[in-house]
C-alpha cells in the first residue's frame, strides 16, 4: 500500500448537517431516520385515536361531527399501519440485520436512501388532505367501493400516497432479501441466522407478493373514479365484492407483515434474559414460514358476511383456524425457552413477556373470529376492534418498544433509565388493557365499529376504554423522553456486550458501533 | 429526584383512581356493563352462542395452562432465586405433542361450526320473503307477494338528540339510536327469508338476537333466513361503514303472533291505499311545504344539512344551487334518478309521489331559494312513466 495518489475512500467520509441525512446511504443513519419517522407518525396517528376516544367518551356528539369522526378513524389506521408500524420494522431491520449477519452495510444503500425518502412525501400527500375542502378520506382504511368513491378532493391524494408507500415497502423488502442472501459473513449459515433476520426475510417475501396487489386494487379504484371504468361498479358490470377479495389478498399477508418481525424481536429478547438458548429454533423458522404461507389462503375470513357460497366459507374457516397451530408452536417455544432458565426482568424482557401474554389473547379472539357462524355475530363490532388492537398494539407495537429498549444501548452507547423504562412499561400495560379489554364486551353486547355515537347501554365500557386510551397515549411521552435522553448522550455508558445473556455478532461490536459495522468479515462462532 | 417521581406517580395513580370511580359511579347509575353475546331467539343465534361459549372456554383453559406455566417459570426460574440456566434447546417429542393437540382441538371446534354453517345456508321452504334494501342511511323493507313496502328511518327523538352539540342528554331518549319510525314486522314461528340488496354503498343488516349479519351490496342479492321463536322487539344496527350516517341507521324488528301479524298486514295495506290516494289529489302549497320539510329532515338533511349548505367538496349545497333554482324538470330528474358517480342516490323507489313533490317544493322555497313555484304529486306520477 502506498500513501500517495489514492482517491479518498468514500466510506471514510462523514457528511455533516442536513446533507448527512438527505444523502445518507448508511444503514444506521437510514435506520435512525425510519425510527424517528415512525415515532412521529405514532404520535400523529395516536392523536387521531385520542380524538376518536374523546368523542366516544360518552354518548351524544360532543367534540366532532360524524364526517370528521370518520376521517379520524380512517386516518388513524392508515397512519399507524403504513406510517408507524411498518417503517419501525424497516428501521429495526436496517439497524440490526447488517450487524447481526456480519456485513458492513445493506446490499443496496442508494435504494435504501430512496425507499426511506419516499415516505415523507407519501405522508405529506396523505396528511395534507386534512386541510382540503371535504376533508381527509373517511371511507375507512379498507377503502371499500362504492363508499370510497364518494371521497372528495382527497381521493387521488389517498391513492398516490398508497402507491408511494407500496413502492417504499417493496424496495425495503428487496434490500433485506439481497442483503441476507449475499452479505452474510463466512460461516453465517442459514441455520445460524438470528431469528429476527429469519422473520424479516420471510416478511420481505410477503411484502413483495402483497404490496403490488394493493397497488393494483387502488389503481382500479382510481380509474373507476376518474376514467369511467367499472371494475367495482355493479351498474357497469363490475363487482364491488371483487375489491374486497383483492384488498384482503393483500390485507391478510399485511397483518403478518406487521407481526412476523415482532416474533423475531421477542425471539431475540427472551433467550437473552432467560440466559438460555431459544427453544426449538428450527421449528420456529418452520412455524413462521407456515404462517406466511397460510396468510395467502385465508383472506376471505375478513368477509364472511358478504355472502360467499357455503364451500367458500368452509374453506376459509378451516384454513383460518389452522393458523392457530404454528402460532401455538411459537408461544410454546417461548415458554419452553423461559423454562429452567435464569431470568431477570429488565425493561425489554418485561415488554417481551407482556407481548407473549397479550398477543396470545389477541390470538384467542382471532381463533373465535375464525369460526364463521360465530363471526356472523362478531364481524364489524368492537370485538373485532379489540382483537386487532391486541395483536397490533400489544403485539406489534409492544415488540417494537421492547426491541428499542433492547437495542438502544447498542445504538447510542448509553443505558436508558431503567426506572423510567419500567414506569413506562407498567403504565402502558395497565392502561392498554383498560383501553382494549372492555371493547370485547362492547362488541359482544352489540356495538358496531366505526360509529361516532352509540346507544346508552354501551356508555360505561366506552368511558373506561377512553380513560385507558388517554393514559396509554400520555404514557408514551415517557418513552419519547427516555429515548431522547439516551440519544443525546445522557445516562450510564453501555458496554459492547450490554446484556449479560446476549449472544450474536451485534454484541461483539462496541456500543455505539462504528459507522460501518463490519469492514472485515467477523469470525462466526 | 426519586421522591419527586414517586410523588408524581402517586398523584397520577390517585387521579386515575378517582376518574375510574367517577366513571363507575355514573355507570352504576345507568347500570349495564353487559359482558356477553346474547343467546337470541332463533336456532341460528343459539348455535352461534353455543359455538362462541365453547370456543371461549377452550381459550380460557388453554390460557390458564400456558400462562400458568409462564408464571410458574417466572417465579421459580429467576436469577434472583439462584436459578442456574439449563442448556436444552429442543425436544422432538414435546414439539410433536404441542403441534398435534392444538390440531385436534381445532377439529373439535370445526365440527359444530360446520354443522351450524350448513344449517344457516338452507333458505329453502320459506313461509315469507322480505326484501331489504340498504340506502344511505335508512332501510327499505318490501314484503314480496304482500304488496307492502316502506322505509324505516331513525326515530325523530334520537335524531334530534344525536345532532352535533344538541345539548339533549341521550340517556333521556328511550332506545337512543336503536329506535325507528317504522319497524319491520314478522310472524313468530314462521321461516322468514330475507333478501338483501343496497342502492348506493355497502351496508350490513344485523340484529344480534337473530344471530347473524349479512351485507347488503349494490348489484348483489344476498339471502339469509330466521325463524323467531318469541314475540318481542329486537334491535340492531347497520354494521358496515356507509358514510356519515352509518351510526344512525338502526334496525328494529317486531315479532308478532300470527293473528297480530295478519292484522298488521291489513293495516299496512289500508295505509298504502291512503298514500296512493294522496298522490292522486291536488295539494295546496302549505301542505306541500309542511310535508316537504318533514321529508327533507328525514331523508336529505344528513348530507345536505338542515341549512341546505351541504359539506363543501363532499355533498353539494342546495342553498343557491343551480339545479334547485333552475328548471323544475331537471330538479325532479335529479331527485328521482340521482346523479351517477356521486353520493346522490335515486329516490324514485324510496319515496312516494307526494313525498317527492313535497320535498322538491320545499327545496325550491327554503333557505332563500325562493323560486316560488310548486310541484304536484301528479307531475311525479307522470315522470315515473
Amino acid at each position: 500500500m502506498t500513501d500517495i495518489a489514492l482517491p479518498q475512500h468514500h466510506e471514510h467520509e462523514h457528511p455533516s448537517g442536513i446533507t448527512r441525512w438527505l444523502f445518507t446511504t448508511n444503514h444506521k443513519d437510514i435506520g435512525t431516520l425510519y425510527l424517528l419517522f415512525s415515532v412521529s407518525m405514532l404520535f400523529i396517528g395516536g392523536s387521531f385515536a385520542m380524538v376518536v376516544r374523546a368523542e366516544l367518551f360518552q354518548p351524544g356528539l360532543q367534540f366532532v361531527n360524524p364526517h370528521f369522526f370518520n376521517q379520524m378513524t380512517t386516518m388513524h389506521a392508515l397512519v399507524m399501519i403504513f406510517g408507524a408500524v411498518m417503517p419501525a420494522f424497516v428501521g429495526l431491520a436496517n439497524w440490526m440485520i447488517p450487524m447481526m449477519i456480519g456485513a458492513p452495510d445493506m446490499a443496496l444503500p442508494r435504494l435504501n436512501n430512496w425507499s426511506f425518502w419516499l415516505l415523507p412525501f407519501a405522508f405529506t400527500l396523505l396528511l395534507s388532505t386534512l386541510f382540503m375542502p371535504g376533508g381527509a378520506p373517511s371511507g375507512g382504511w379498507t377503502m371499500y367501493p362504492p363508499l370510497v368513491l364518494q371521497t372528495g378532493m382527497a381521493f387521488p391524494f389517498l391513492i398516490f400516497a398508497v402507491h408511494l408507500m407500496g413502492i417504499s415497502s417493496v424496495m425495503g423488502a428487496i434490500n433485506v432479501i439481497t442483503t441476507v442472501f449475499n452479505m452474510r459473513a463466512p460461516g453465517m449459515t442459514y441455520t445460524k441466522l438470528p431469528l429476527f433476520v429469519w422473520t424479516w426475510v420471510i416478511t420481505a417475501f410477503l411484502l413483495i407478493a402483497a404490496m403490488p396487489v394493493l397497488a393494483g386494487a387502488v389503481t382500479m379504484l382510481l380509474t373507476d373514479k376518474f376514467f369511467g371504468t367499472s371494475f367495482f361498479n355493479a351498474a357497469g358490470g363490475g363487482d364491488p365484492v371483487m375489491f374486497q377479495h383483492v384488498f384482503w389478498f393483500f390485507g391478510h399477508p399485511e397483518v403478518y407483515i406487521m407481526i412476523l418481525p415482532a416474533f423475531g424481536i421477542v425471539s431475540q429478547i427472551v433467550p437473552t434474559f432467560a440466559r438460555k438458548p431459544l427453544f426449538g429454533y428450527i421449528s420456529m423458522i418452520y412455524a413462521v414460514a407456515s404462517i406466511a404461507f397460510l396468510s395467502f389462503i385465508v383472506w376471505a375470513h375478513h368477509m364472511f358476511t358478504v355472502g360467499m357460497p357455503l364451500a367458500g366459507e368452509l374453506f376459509f374457516m378451516y384454513s383460518t383456524v389452522l393458523i392457530a397451530v404454528p402460532t401455538g408452536v411459537k408461544v410454546f417455544n417461548w415458554v419452553a425457552t423461559m423454562w429452567r432458565g435464569s431470568m431477570t426482568f429488565e425493561t425489554p424482557m418485561l415488554w417481551a413477556l407482556c407481548f407473549i401474554i397479550l398477543f396470545s389473547i389477541g390470538g384467542f379472539s382471532g381463533l373465535m373470529l375464525g369460526l364463521a357462524p360465530a363471526d356472523f355475530q362478531y364481524q364489524d363490532t368492537y370485538f373485532v376492534v379489540a382483537h386487532f388492537h391486541y395483536v397490533l398494539v400489544t403485539g406489534a407495537v409492544f415488540a417494537i418498544i421492547g426491541g428499542v429498549y433492547f437495542w438502544l444501548p447498542k445504538w447510542t452507547g448509553r443505558m436508558y433509565n431503567e426506572r423510567l423504562g419500567k414506569l413506562h412499561f407498567w403504565l402502558s400495560t395497565l392502561s392498554v388493557n383498560l383501553l382494549f379489554f372492555p371493547q370485547h364486551f362492547l362488541g359482544l353486547a352489540g356495538m358496531p365499529r366505526r360509529i361516532p355515537d352509540y346507544a346508552v347501554q354501551y356508555a360505561e365500557w366506552n368511558m373506561l376504554s377512553s380513560i385507558g386510551a388517554f393514559v396509554f397515549g400520555a404514557s408514551q411521552l415517557i418513552f419519547l423522553y427516555t429515548v431522547i435522553r439516551a440519544m443525546s448522550g445522557h445516562g450510564e455508558k453501555a458496554s459492547g456486550q450490554v446484556w449479560e445473556g446476549a449472544h450474536g455478532l451485534e454484541w461483539t461490536l462496541p456500543s455505539p458501533p462504528p459507522y460501518h459495522s463490519f469492514t472485515e468479515a467477523p469470525k462466526v462462532p | 429526584m426519586e421522591t419527586k417521581l414517586s410523588r408524581q406517580a402517586r398523584t397520577l395513580a390517585m387521579a386515575l383512581a378517582m376518574a375510574l370511580a367517577a366513571a363507575l359511579a355514573s355507570g352504576m347509575a345507568r347500570a349495564d356493563f353487559a359482558l356477553n353475546l346474547t343467546e337470541g331467539v332463533t336456532s341460528i343465534s343459539r348455535e352461534a352462542y353455543r359455538l362462541h361459549m365453547l370456543a371461549l372456554w377452550l381459550c380460557v383453559v388453554i390460557a390458564i395452562v400456558v400462562f400458568g406455566a409462564m408464571a410458574w417459570s417466572m417465579y421459580h426460574h429467576r436469577k434472583s432465586r439462584g436459578a442456574v440456566p439449563a442448556t436444552f434447546h429442543d425436544n422432538t417429542r414435546v414439539e410433536i405433542i404441542w403441534t398435534i393437540v392444538p390440531f385436534l382441538i381445532l377439529v373439535a371446534l370445526a365440527i359444530p361450526a360446520t354443522q351450524a354453517l350448513i344449517a344457516m345456508d338452507d333458505t329453502s321452504n320459506a313461509d315469507l320473503t322480505i326484501k331489504i334494501t340498504g340506502q344511505q342511511w335508512r332501510w327499505r323493507y318490501d314484503y314480496v307477494n304482500e304488496d307492502i313496502g316502506f322505509v324505516s328511518n331513525l326515530d325523530d327523538k334520537s335524531a334530534a338528540a344525536a345532532k352535533f352539540g344538541s345539548g339533549i342528554d341521550p340517556s333521556t331518549v328511550e332506545h337512543y339510536l336503536l329506535n325507528v319510525d317504522k319497524p319491520v314486522v314478522v310472524p313468530v314461528g314462521k321461516k322468514v327469508r330475507f333478501l338483501l340488496n343496497a342502492s348506493d354503498v355497502i351496508h350490513s343488516w344485523w340484529i344480534p338476537d337473530l344471530g347473524f349479519k349479512k351485507d347488503a351490496i349494490p348489484g348483489f342479492v344476498n339471502e339469509i333466513w330466521a325463524r323467531v321463536d318469541k314475540p318481542g322487539t329486537y334491535r340492531g344496527q347497520c354494521t358496515e361503514l356507509c358514510g356519515v350516517g352509518h351510526g344512525f341507521m338502526p334496525i328494529v324488528l317486531i315479532a308478532m303472533n300470527e293473528p297480530d301479524y295478519l292484522a298488521w298486514v291489513a293495516q299496512q295495506r289500508a295505509a298504502a291505499a291512503k298514500t296512493k290516494e294522496g298522490s292522486d289529489r291536488v295539494w295546496t302549497r302549505e301542505e306541500l311545504l309542511a310535508k316537504g320539510e318533514e321529508v327533507y329532515t328525514k331523508t336529505c338533511a344528513a348530507c345536505h344539512l338542515p341549512t341546505g349548505e351541504g359539506i363543501p367538496g363532499v355533498f353539494k349545497a342546495l342553498k343557491g344551487s343551480t339545479v334547485v333554482k333552475g328548471p323544475v324538470a331537471a330538479h325532479i330528474d335529479r331527485v328521482m334518478n340521482g346523479k351517477a358517480g356521486t353520493a346522490m342516490p335515486p329516490f324514485a323507489a324510496q319515496l312516494g309521489d307526494a313525498e317527492i313533490a313535497a320535498v322538491i317544493t320545499h327545496e325550491r322555497n327554503a333557505w332563500g331559494n325562493a323560486v316560488g313555484d310548486m310541484v304536484q304529486p301528479a307531475q311525479i306520477k307522470a315522470a315515473r312513466k
